[in-house]
């Protein structure tokens, strides 16, 4: 009962649902062989290399795996900053 | 007759292989097919012992592969069931004994004279886990609801679809209704949205398995207990048959709401 009330007037997620964002994070680790590191790494090369062709702003670009059954894909939301106008 | 062969796997150890081998094996022979079980854990023999055929071994899955023995001289009838055969593992053999080509060789031999052989596969990822999938039609890998075992089954499941042998099917093992109730443990929805695989069956957790257990007598063959309900159950569904899921919650709760949903989605 305490465990219940405790529960009830924290914000605290059960531990059932820890459970299962823990394990999303650890699956998608498992099944790519990435870590957050190699992640964090990968997402800073990846914008050092497009910032040599365009301008970006690093701030608001998402890079994310993204999953859709057993499938995971590499989702790169990169807008592009309107910069200064070219001439024709 | 061509027998379909089905491995029976984890990953991780002790969520309930060997128990589930032994009554689905049950289930399916009481339903009047040939049923022959394998324990491919060489050196660690155990299903004799859960179907409560330990005394009756005279030569093992070793001595038939070695060719010390014909293979229907390794087949133990079980004691209740007729149709149901237990081909034992070695206790005291060296692991690397068999090798996948001689599993495939050995349920080529049985495929004319069963329905169904079930593999019993070892825990791990090494020798034992390659023996017992090499010659597999079909896959079920067993979990708890619990994150060790969810992430072993994962990582077994990615083995199994690399060598083109998936998709695996989803036996969630040892499930508390009361605990997933109370949010304190995953539920067989959650489970089956981080493996995204097909479900087969949701076995609750029954004191009945262990007591079956003791006295070497599948809780698949008990007409009462909950857990040899679902097993017959997951028996039925390997038939081709759509059974819905059971109501676990006992006619309350969220979770009862959940496993409806997924019976008529079945």
């Amino acid at each position: 009962m305490a465990n219940f009330l405790t529960r009830l007037f924290s914000n605290e997620p059960s531990s059932a649902r820890q459970a299962k964002e823990r394990l999303q994070l650890v699956l998608i680790n498992d099944r790519t062989n990435l870590t957050p590191e190699t992640m964090d790494s990968l997402k800073d090369d990846l914008l050092d290399v497009i910032s040599q062709y365009i301008k970006i702003d690093p701030k608001s670009v998402k890079i994310d795996i993204a999953q859709e059954g057993r499938e995971q894909r590499l989702i790169a939301d990169i807008p592009i900053t309107g910069g200064e106008q070219r001439r024709y | 007759m061509a027998a379909k062969v089905i491995t029976i796997t984890s990953g991780k150890g002790g969520v309930g292989k060997t128990t589930a081998t032994a009554n689905i094996g049950a289930a399916l022979a009481k339903g009047g097919h040939t049923v022959a079980c394998i324990d491919a854990d060489i050196g660690l023999r155990n299903l004799d012992v859960v179907m409560g055929l330990e005394n009756r071994i005279v030569y093992d899955l070793v001595d038939a592969v070695e060719g010390r023995c014909r293979l229907k001289q390794a087949m133990i009838k079980d004691k209740h069931i007729p149709g149901l055969f237990l081909i034992p593992s070695a206790q005291t053999r060296d692991k690397n004994a068999v090798s996948p080509t001689d599993m495939i060789r050995l349920c080529d031999e049985l495929r004319s004279e069963m329905d169904y052989i079930l593999i019993d596969s070892p825990a791990g990822i090494e020798r034992g886990f390659r023996n017992a999938l090499a010659p597999a039609d079909e896959v079920i890998v067993v979990t708890n609801p619990e994150v060790s075992a969810v992430r072993d089954a994962d990582r077994i499941i990615g083995i199994i679809e690399a060598e083109e042998k998936g998709p695996a099917k989803l036996l969630i093992n040892r499930l508390n209704p009361e605990m997933v109730r109370h949010k304190n443990m995953i539920s067989a929805d959650d489970v089956v949205d981080l493996l995204a695989i097909q479900l087969i069956g949701i076995i609750p957790e029954d004191k009945n398995v262990i007591i079956s257990t003791n006295t070497g007598v599948p809780v698949a063959t008990d007409g009462k207990s909950l857990a040899g309900e679902a097993y017959r159950n997951v028996s039925l569904r390997l038939q081709g048959n759509t059974v819905p899921f059971m109501d676990l919650s006992k006619g309350s709760g969220l979770f009862g709401l959940i496993s409806n949903v997924f019976g008529t989605g079945e």
